[in-house]
């Protein structure tokens, strides 16, 4: 489904990324782990077509599409979603209101009918059923004065909404206590069909109890060093990411 | 503004108000006449005087027609009238334009300057020599109008850097005084700048060459002592490419009954890559309680980024002068330039200040900074006027502005002025300004901690201007907390 | 003859006029302001970023009066909801009787010369022309020294009007240039409740110049909302005035929506003469082509306690420029006030312009005071967040835009009024 090779990319002239090789398969939840500052933010920026960073070398093609052409939109019309580490707020416009452009733009990108109000509330009543979403929540301004449960209770809500293909979660438990984190991460496990992959970005193990990996992968200075299945979370959790740098450090200078 | 319809405001009196009244009441430290004989031009103007002027300091025929020019267009020009500050028409026929402390020889060194300005300089805590040497500090002093000695010259000589006063500038490095001088603030700028052109007696010259990091503090110190005259001096800064100068200029005058003028021009001009920082701390002789004397300080100040990446600061404190009339500005011409400005204005008793900055944003990627601190006390008016524009062109220019101002007593006034000009659309400007009081809350929570009213409201007003106090260099800021201190002793709101 | 000198000819022979003393002495003083001050240039401060000159330069028919305008001709420009509104009608700067609806009990609707002769004598000397203490200049001046078939209306004690007051100033530029000078003078009684919308129209291709002052008391307790709508063509120029004294406890909310026309001036007063009033100001200036909108406040705080809010919004395209210039006062008496001012600008255009100078004047301690001002484009990361949802680039700013507009359409209380102009915005906005 997604494959990326090779991939370099920065911002304002440094290079963050520096040769990031991984494929992600439909069904599979992939974790990308590492230590602050290792670039595990910018890859999921990159990937859903921040404007800001530059990709310098590499490709990564999405459901045999060259991914690194298309705007952001686009890739999210193509299947792409983006759970932010900070949801923006916008004053003045409603959540509803947001949700059902964006669903119906998504709808129009892949040659579907718009729904009309019916089908939308019907549609929207199962999904907030499912995420146990308050409806009051959708009524106020787009993630205006939302708590940071309530604000990536509402990134779920929208994947949700937007049926994508691949969701990428970036630091999607970052400020949440425990059960917020469990209320998210239920969320996702719902959600989550046979076609459709995960890729989790998180500095912590915790998120992993809940979303369980198939696969997980240390990024550590732009390159992905250590690659192995969901016992490495726990390994990571145990000795911490010092032993990841010392390893990593003296493969460097060998 | 009339409002002869409304209904009568009533005015409430309390005895809070009585006892702040009393304890505002603090006295300008640095009052004093120095003794010494001085070399005077006769009182008033006109082109005999400039001429004067001019052959006293022995000037070539340029620089005299260079002061004919802006006397001229001078006597053209009217005051400005649209500053929010009120005072009784200034006769210019009054003023003595020029006044020398008067000195046989001119001093070899400094070793060998009239003991009793010595002595001026002592009381003001600045040692020409030993004193500033220790700290490092090379100093410019100008009495009434005339530079007597800069400490440190051979020192900065070594490196390609001339730091002399603009006499000697005029005399020995005549290509660069022709080619800067009024480059920044043309003669005809405004009716104060035109008549310091035409009249200016001295002042520093500050060059710095390529790549050169200026190793100590240049510093100016004035002091207006004669009677009746006026003190313009006018200053230069060139920062060629890559340089670095931090200058600071102190100010103060004896108490005299009467008002002083000042009309100082300072010109800046920063080359690609350089950074200049420009510190003031004025403390001009603000005139008695009651509104007696004091100086009428009108000043121009400007800066421009010629080159790309350069960089201008202004810190200023003001705290004396019974009227201040200045705007330190910035052209940012040059791409990715900055300038900034940062600003403590104090005003009590019956003092006025109209003080702000303008930053003009020309080149691609500027940026600017403008933090204003006022502090009213007393009878003052303290007005912050500032002008951010950006122009068409100029891509993604940046400007943050936060003006707060603290009122203690219900007697002052506080004004804020900004002008916000913006015609490119990727352009960032954001401006914030608050008004607050120091609460009784404060206070009651440091008198319950052991600290007296008067230490808690100094420690509340150097925490309010705590970020611009930040930005002087360290030899200033001490002595700025204590001007402070000083100026609002006992206003407690 | 130039303009001014047919201002000049019109303003002497109006001095004759005799209907009452108050009129005549206040005709008379501003006839000698006028002939002190002149019309502002530019180097008048509050003039600085609005050049009347053009204006003045032009042609006027000054020959046109309030029947040059049909009933079917007027019908086409209703507002929304008219049916349920109370309607005035100023036809050429001059009220028209016949054309306007009262079906309000509680409004008394009267020529200002006839109220100014009668049992509301005390109300006309007491606060007509209130606002040149305000405006010290020459065209709020022209407006009085020209004074004539202005309006009074009077809003009893204690009613609660439930239909709004609309108030239309047409302007007939059918087969020429028209200049037109309403003149009105509200008085809401203790305790009483009113709604006021005010709209400009220009009927045909020539041009129009309007200078509009209304003068609004509220009495103790009472409670206005005032709304605002500009939205003539680009061939039509305005200086409109709206000055409100609040006494004991008054309420004033006030919203002012410019969207198209050539100059247009708006002086908003809120004179805080009592103690415990609260005004809020609201505006959006949602701008294109040449347009020039230029919002000035006032709000004084003489007395003590009083609360004041403003936020103003611009969005500006084209060659259209946005000029705000809010002052705030408090005078040394008006302790425990609290006063806070907003302006926020988005230049869509490197041919857009914003001027902005947000002013505080501050002479009490104990008081909250602060405002701000920003000037900027739409937020970068509130479009990509919008586009990583699928939403394409020129809708996401398009609904940006909206957001951004919707806390100013929020203050419309009028529904009829609120979704007319939001359909306004959205229909500008699918065009863009």
């Amino acid at each position: 489904m997604l494959s990326i090779k090779n991939l370099h990319a920065g911002i304002e002239g440094n290079e963050i990324l520096k040769g990031i090789n991984l494929d992600v398969k439909a069904g599979e939840i992939h974790a990308i782990m590492g230590p602050n500052g290792s670039g595990k933010s910018t890859l999921a920026s990159v990937l859903a077509g921040r404007p800001e960073y530059e990709v310098t070398e590499g490709s990564v093609t999405f459901l045999g599409k060259d991914l690194l052409e298309l705007s952001p939109e686009k890739r999210a019309g193509e299947g792409l979603f983006l759970g932010f580490q900070y949801p923006v707020e916008i004053a003045g416009l409603s959540t509803i209101n947001f949700i059902k452009t964006a669903v119906n733009e998504v709808r129009k990108y892949r040659g579907e009918e718009p729904l009309d109000s019916v089908s939308f509330l019907k549609m929207m009543k199962e999904k907030m059923a499912l995420m146990n979403m308050d409806k009051a929540l959708l009524n106020r301004a787009l993630n205006e004065g939302f708590s940071g449960g309530e604000k990536k209770r509402n990134e779920v809500f929208q994947m949700a909404m937007l049926e994508p293909k691949l969701s990428i979660l970036d630091e999607t438990d970052s400020g949440l206590d425990i059960d917020a984190i469990r209320i998210v991460a239920n969320g996702v496990n719902k959600i989550k069909k046979e076609d459709h992959a995960v890729l989790v970005v998180t500095h912590y193990q915790r998120l992993l109890d809940f979303i369980v990996p198939d696969f997980v992968h240390v990024l550590y200075k732009g390159r992905i060093v250590k690659s192995g299945g969901k016992e490495l979370a726990l390994e990571l959790e145990e000795r911490g990411y010092d032993f990841i740098k010392n390893e990593y450090e003296v493969e460097a200078t060998a | 503004m009339k409002t002869d319809v409304l209904p009568p405001i009533i005015q409430e009196e309390s005895d809070d108000r009585a006892v702040i009244e009393k304890t505002v009441q603090s006295e300008y430290k640095y009052g004093f006449v120095t003794q010494i004989e001085t070399d005077e031009a006769p009182m008033g103007l006109s082109e005999e005087i400039v001429r004067f002027i001019s052959d006293k300091k022995n000037e070539p025929a340029w620089m005299l027609e260079w002061r004919l020019k802006a006397y001229h267009q001078w006597l053209k020009m009217e005051m400005p009238q649209w500053a929010n500050i009120h005072y009784p028409k200034i006769n210019f026929q009054d003023i003595i334009y020029y006044s020398a402390p008067k000195q046989k020889v001119k001093p070899k060194s400094l070793d060998e300057v009239d003991p009793e300005l010595r002595n001026t300089f002592e009381k003001l805590g600045i040692s020409l020599a030993e004193q500033k040497r220790l700290s490092g500090v090379a100093v410019d002093a100008v009495i009434d109008s005339v530079s007597i000695g800069t400490s440190f010259r051979e020192q900065l000589a070594e490196l390609g850097i001339i730091f002399c006063s603009m006499s000697e500038a005029i005399k020995e490095h005549p290509e660069l005084v022709q080619k800067y001088l009024s480059s920044v603030v043309p003669v005809t700028d405004n009716f104060f700048a035109a008549l310091n052109a035409a009249v200016f007696s001295d002042g520093s010259f500050c060059y710095i060459p390529k790549g050169v990091h200026c190793p100590m503090e240049l510093s100016t110190y004035f002091r207006i002592n004669a009677e009746n005259t006026g003190q313009f001096e006018r200053t230069l800064i060139v920062a060629e490419e890559g340089s670095y100068v931090s200058y600071l200029e102190g100010c103060t005058a004896p108490m005299r009954d009467e008002n002083q003028l000042h009309a100082a021009v300072v010109e800046l001009i920063a080359m690609d890559h350089s950074e200049i920082k420009y510190s003031t701390v004025q403390n001009w002789y603000p005139g008695d309680k009651d509104g007696n004397g004091g100086i009428y300080n009108f000043v121009t100040k400007r800066g421009i980024c010629k080159g790309h990446h350069a960089k201008i600061s202004w810190t200023q404190v003001e705290t004396g002068s019974a009227i201040t009339w200045k705007y330190p500005s910035v052209i940012l011409k040059g791409d990715y330039s900055i300038g900034e400005f940062y600003s403590v204005a104090v005003t009590n008793h019956h003092q006025q200040a109209d003080t702000g900055t303008k930053m003009m944003h020309l080149g691609k990627n500027t940026k600017s900074r403008i933090v204003s601190k006022g502090i009213s006390a007393g009878l003052s008016n303290n007005s912050y006027r500032g002008l951010v524009s950006v122009s068409k062109h100029a891509d993604h220019a940046r400007n943050y502005s936060q003006c707060d101002s603290l009122l203690l007593g219900d007697r002052c006034g506080a004004h804020t002025f900004p002008y916000i000009e913006v015609k490119n659309k990727s352009a960032l400007v954001e401006h914030e300004a608050t008004t607050s009081k120091i609460g009784e809350d404060q206070i009651f929570y440091c008198n319950q901690r052991g600290i007296s009213t008067e230490t808690a409201v100094a420690l509340i007003v150097n925490g309010f201007a705590r970020e611009v106090m930040n930005n002087l260099p360290m030899e200033f800021a001490v002595e700025a907390q204590k001007l402070l201190a000083i100026s609002l002793e006992g206003s407690v709101g | 003859m130039s303009t001014i000198e047919q201002l000049n000819e019109k303003m002497e022979s109006l001095q004759q006029m005799e209907d009452g003393s108050s009129l005549k002495t206040l005709r008379h003083e501003a006839f000698s302001e006028f002939r002190k001050n002149g019309v502002p240039t530019t180097r008048h401060e509050e003039w600085k970023y609005t050049r009347l000159g053009g204006i003045m330069n032009k042609d006027y028919n000054f020959s046109l009066d309030r029947h040059s305008i049909s009933k079917e001709d007027f019908d086409a420009y209703r507002l929304p909801g008219y049916e349920e509104a109370n309607e005035l009608v100023f036809i050429n700067g001059f009220y028209s009787g016949e054309m306007s609806k009262i079906i309000s009990e509680e409004l008394v609707v009267m020529p200002l010369e006839r109220a100014a002769a009668g049992e509301y004598e005390n109300i006309i000397t007491t606060y007509l022309g209130h606002s040149r203490n305000y405006l010290v200049d020459g065209i709020n001046a022209m407006n009085t020294a020209l004074m004539h078939d202005g309006v009074f209306v009077f809003c009893k004690k204690n009613a609660d009007t439930k239909h709004p007051v609309y108030i239309y100033n047409i302007q007939d530029a059918r087969s020429s240039n028209v200049f037109s000078q309403p003149r009105s003078l509200i008085y809401v009684s203790q305790n009483a409740k009113m709604q006021i919308v005010e709209t400009y129209i220009t009927i045909g291709q020539s041009e129009s110049f309007t200078n509009q002052v209304m003068e609004v008391v509220t009495m103790q307790d009472a409670r206005i909302e005032y709304y605002k709508i500009q939205k003539d063509h680009v061939q039509t120029n305005a200086v409109s005035t709206t000055h409100i004294i609040q006494q004991e406890r008054g309420f004033a909310h006030a919203v002012t929506i410019s969207m198209d026309g050539g100059i247009v001036r708006n002086n908003l007063n809120f004179i805080m003469c009592a103690d415990h009033g609260e005004s809020h100001m609201y505006g959006l200036y949602f701008l294109q082509c040449n347009t020039h909108a230029d919002n000035h406040t006032i709000v004084d705080n003489i007395r003590p306690n009083c609360l004041s809010n403003q936020l103003y919004k611009g969005i500006l395209s084209g060659h259209s420029t946005g000029v705000f210039n809010g002052k705030i006062f408090v005078r040394q008496a008006a302790q425990k006030t609290n006063a806070y001012q907003s302006n926020k600008n988005i230049l869509m255009s490197d041919t857009a312009t914003v001027n902005a100078k947000p002013q505080l004047e501050i002479f009490a301690d104990d008081v909250k005071c602060s405002h701000g001002c920003t000037v900027g484009h739409l937020d970068d990361e509130g479009l990509f967040y919008l586009q990583s949802r699928g939403i394409p680039e020129t809708k996401a700013r398009a609904l940006l835009i909206h957001a951004f507009a919707m806390d100013i359409l929020e203050q419309i209380y009028l529904d009829p009024i609120r979704k007319y102009i939001d359909q306004e915005i959205s229909e500008r906005l699918e065009n863009e």
